[in-house]
């Protein structure tokens, strides 16, 4: 095993490297190119991995332990209770829905029913890494369809945990094991069985608030920061390992010590170390999903496969999208969720897995429904692409504002606000209360339909797209405002802008440093951080609240703006000493280093004797 | 030869004022322009960049309305922390010694009001003794301001030759070795113009 890992190890990450940023450049997300490199190392193409199967489920199925370990921590008992009634609208109706329909389409085959019921609830679980993954790309966590689909995830989330104890209820009727399972459970009642799956979720539960809780409280007493990585990943270990021993699924176990660990005052902070972590995993994970699928079964009954696909993303999606029509999703955000939710994911690989150890579904038919499982997740992409290029020019928003009366002047805008979430929104605002109109560029069709009724002139769709631009007047614009929430799409833009558009002068709205670096690498000089002004205006008021003066206060404030807007200028400059760093949290902590020295080196409000009777004395005067 | 003119232009609504911004362009070139309310207007004045300014000219010249019988705040903050102890005034403060300073001025009421016996009581030199004294403080020479008077009520024809004097006046500065003790014995350079001409 420890022969095997280096050269694994070299394997896995040779093909992401390779095959996840050829993906995203051609517009694909990098869940597809981390599945497809799963696909070309694995047994069927290259083979340079997992010709015995077990050592590519093994590093799978960690990959699964970890994001559920992540989704745990993630799920902030505060955020759940107020989305409360959207998770139960649109997650409960999802899951019985596609659940009673995907049961409904095995029986008609004429399955047993609780082998349908069972991967009837194994099918209707949809993929919370690429979902989200997806949506964050986009930019869109925060638009109507994001949160419908959070709250579904978040729902079918939960449900695991149900689910896994009520799976073994179902083995009751089927035929019993032949072989004895190596658990200890093994030869249970599977009444038994249950209370036991129970018993260990909720210890899992109190022993996490009771002991682990204190035990990193004593750590973080010790000031050592890698102890808060060693000590969770001991915590993701050691229960999964619990739960293996106990024949439970240790995703489901590491899921309840992400919540228990959600609920205690270090939930940032396991968060930000596990970070860097979590992209490197779930890559691993989905390209365990790629390698996972088995082409034999898949040559030996292409049909068979491809129709029951077309038949549960078809199911899944109509679902999806009755339940948005009912909850009045626009038309945009409803295909988006629909399409969006529409393939199978990750829990179905837990769910069937624990259906097979029970006996209740045979191995081919784990097999195919695993490929079945893995194909959905590619389709997902796809289907993303074609709503976007097609569907929405159809039956979306339109693009473009409908043409104004015929009298009216169609009067291009010198100014383009792209992006008109709230900080675009008191931009636009502003300029409109000293009588400039300016043309808006968006891509959350809510507000587009919002600014539209307002009487804005609002442009909707891929803001990187040029046309898009183009039909909106960027050629004869003044200004280009990029206000997105997102970096990336704020970052794109203006490097599409910078390239065909040179003449219009960009103003770049920054989250923060590190943004404001990238930005100001593209070329652009007008730069602002959000961080900036208003942490420098809190700090003011902090300094008043002190006994300051507030003059005083002020000016120390406005004198720190010009010199860390010089300071970060320096630093972009001398990009000699300033090396290339592929995880951004490494660069910007040095970044920060280096200021908080160069603070220390040079006071920035020396020199300042505005106002100052003792200086003007001693200068005068000669000191005492 | 040639002076270096420096016109501090300080003026918070420059748009809507129809006297300065003729005023502005008849300027001449190679006069630096610096336009305060422009450059600082949350009144952070760089000092260091304002001194570097004033040491790279010859004549300063503060072009500014008269409100209240005084300068505008912006040019008040500026005075106040530009012309710093030790640099401009006091011992070893002698960055400014023998540069020129006068103003340019816009008053609402005409010349006529300006007398002791007129609506504001005092002459304008008179309400112009802070920045007379403040200027030779600093080791500068002060010169009698040019104003453009009773702006309300100024015609265009009116205006358009008080422009032209600006520049006249301007191109003479740049091009003309100052006779200073000439040039105070005018209560207002608008009259040295006036003589010049006569002359």
């Amino acid at each position: 095993m420890s022969s095997d890992f280096l050269p694994q190890a070299l394997v896995y990450l040779s093909a992401a490297v390779v095959c996840v940023p050829l993906a995203k450049k051609i517009g694909m997300s990098s869940v597809l190119g981390y599945l497809i490199s799963g696909i070309i190392i694995g047994p069927f193409i290259l083979g340079f991995i997992g010709q015995e199967g077990e050592g590519i489920m093994h590093v799978a199925e960690f990959g699964v332990v970890m994001m559920l370990f992540l989704i745990g921590l993630e799920l902030e008992p505060k955020a759940f209770w107020e989305m409360r009634k959207a998770i139960a609208g649109f997650g409960f109706s999802q899951l019985i829905g596609t659940t009673i329909l995907i049961f409904g389409l095995f029986m008609l085959l004429g399955w047993e029913w609780t082998m349908s019921f069972s991967i009837g609830l194994a099918l209707t679980m949809s993929s919370t890494a690429i979902v989200l993954q997806t949506l964050k790309e986009k930019g869109l966590s925060k638009s109507q369809a994001g949160e419908a689909s959070f709250s579904v995830l978040l729902f079918q989330d939960i449900a695991v945990i149900p689910i896994l104890a009520i799976l073994p209820l179902l083995a009751t009727t089927s035929i019993a094991p032949e072989s004895a399972h190596p658990s200890l459970l093994g030869g249970l009642d599977p009444w038994l069985q249950t209370v036991i799956v129970i018993g260990a979720v909720a210890s899992i539960y109190g022993i996490g608030t009771y002991l682990v809780v204190p035990l990193l409280r004593m750590i973080a007493k010790t000031g050592l920061r890698e102890m808060f990585t060693a000590s969770s990943l001991l915590l993701v270990v050691a229960v999964a390992l619990l739960m293996e021993t106990v024949g439970l699924s240790p995703a489901l176990g590491t899921f309840v010590a992400g919540v228990v660990l959600a609920n205690s005052e270090f939930r940032h902070e396991l968060e930000s170390d596990i970070e860097p972590f979590k992209g490197l995993l779930l890559g691993l994970f989905f390209m365990g999903v790629g390698a996972s699928i088995n082409f034999q079964l898949l040559a030996e009954s292409p049909g068979q496969i491809a129709l029951i696909v077309c038949a549960v993303i078809l199911i899944k999606f109509a679902v999806l999208f009755v339940i948005g029509k009912t909850f009045k999703l626009k038309n945009d955000q409803n295909f988006m969720f629909a399409l969006g939710l529409s393939q199978v994911g990750e829990f179905a690989f837990v769910l069937l897995s624990f259906t097979g150890q029970l006996h209740i579904i045979n191995e081919e038919w784990l097999g195919k429904l695993t490929a079945v499982t893995a194909i959905s997740m590619m389709t997902t992409p796809l289907l993303l692409l074609f709503n976007e290029k097609v569907i929405t020019r159809f039956f979306g928003t339109n693009e473009v504002p409908e043409k104004r009366a015929a009298d009216a002047i169609d009067q291009q805008h010198q100014v383009i606000i792209a992006g008109f979430g709230h900080f675009g929104s008191t931009i636009g605002r502003l300029l409109r209360a000293n009588g400039i109109e300016a043309t808006i560029l968006d891509n959350n069709s809510d507000q587009v339909e919002l600014l539209r009724r307002m009487g804005f002139n609002v442009y909707y769709g891929d803001p990187t797209r040029t046309d898009l631009l183009k039909s909106a007047g960027i050629e004869n614009a003044k200004l280009l405002i990029a206000a997105f929430d997102s970096p990336e799409i704020n970052g794109e833009l203006i490097k599409t802008v910078k390239k065909h558009y040179g003449h219009v002068k960009v103003l770049a709205r920054a989250r923060n440093r590190f943004d404001a670096h990238e930005i100001m690498e593209m070329g652009v000089t007008n730069i602002y951080r959000e961080t900036l002004y208003t942490s420098v205006h809190l700090a003011i008021d902090a300094l008043q609240e002190l006994g300051f003066r507030k003059y005083t206060a002020t000016r120390q404030g406005q004198k720190f703006i010009t010199y860390d807007e010089k300071a970060l200028e320096r630093l972009a400059g001398s990009r000699s000493d300033m090396k290339e760093y592929a995880i951004h949290a490494r660069r910007e902590i040095e970044m920060q280093e280096k200021l908080l020295q160069d603070d220390l080196l040079l006071d920035f409000s020396t020199g300042d004797h505005s106002w100052d009777s003792n200086f003007v004395k001693e200068t005068l005067m000669g000191k005492k | 030869m040639q002076n270096r003119i420096l016109v501090l232009l300080v003026h918070p609504l420059f748009e809507k004022s129809r006297m300065h911004k003729s005023l502005v362009n008849h300027i001449p070139e190679g006069v630096t322009v610096h336009d305060l309310y422009q450059e600082y207007p949350d009144f952070n004045i760089d000092i260091k960049r304002e001194q570097k300014l004033l040491l790279n000219h010859d004549i300063i010249i503060w072009q500014h309305p008269v409100y209240w019988y005084s300068c505008p705040a912006l040019l008040k903050q500026w005075i106040d922390i530009v012309l710093e102890a030790g640099w401009a005034y006091g011992p070893n403060g002698k960055a400014l010694e023998g540069k020129v300073v006068m103003q340019v001025l816009s008053t609402g009421g005409a010349r006529s009001t300006y007398q002791p016996e007129g609506y504001h009581h005092f002459t304008l030199k008179e309400f112009l003794t802070p920045f007379n004294r403040t200027t030779t403080l600093c080791n500068m020479q002060y010169l009698p301001p040019f104003a453009g008077q009773g702006s309300h009520r100024i015609s265009d024809d009116e205006l358009l030759t008080l422009s032209r004097n600006y520049a006249h006046l301007l191109d003479y500065l740049q091009h003309n070795r100052l006779d200073v003790a000439e040039f105070q014995t005018f209560e207002y350079l608008n009259d040295w113009l006036l003589k010049d001409k006569i002359a």
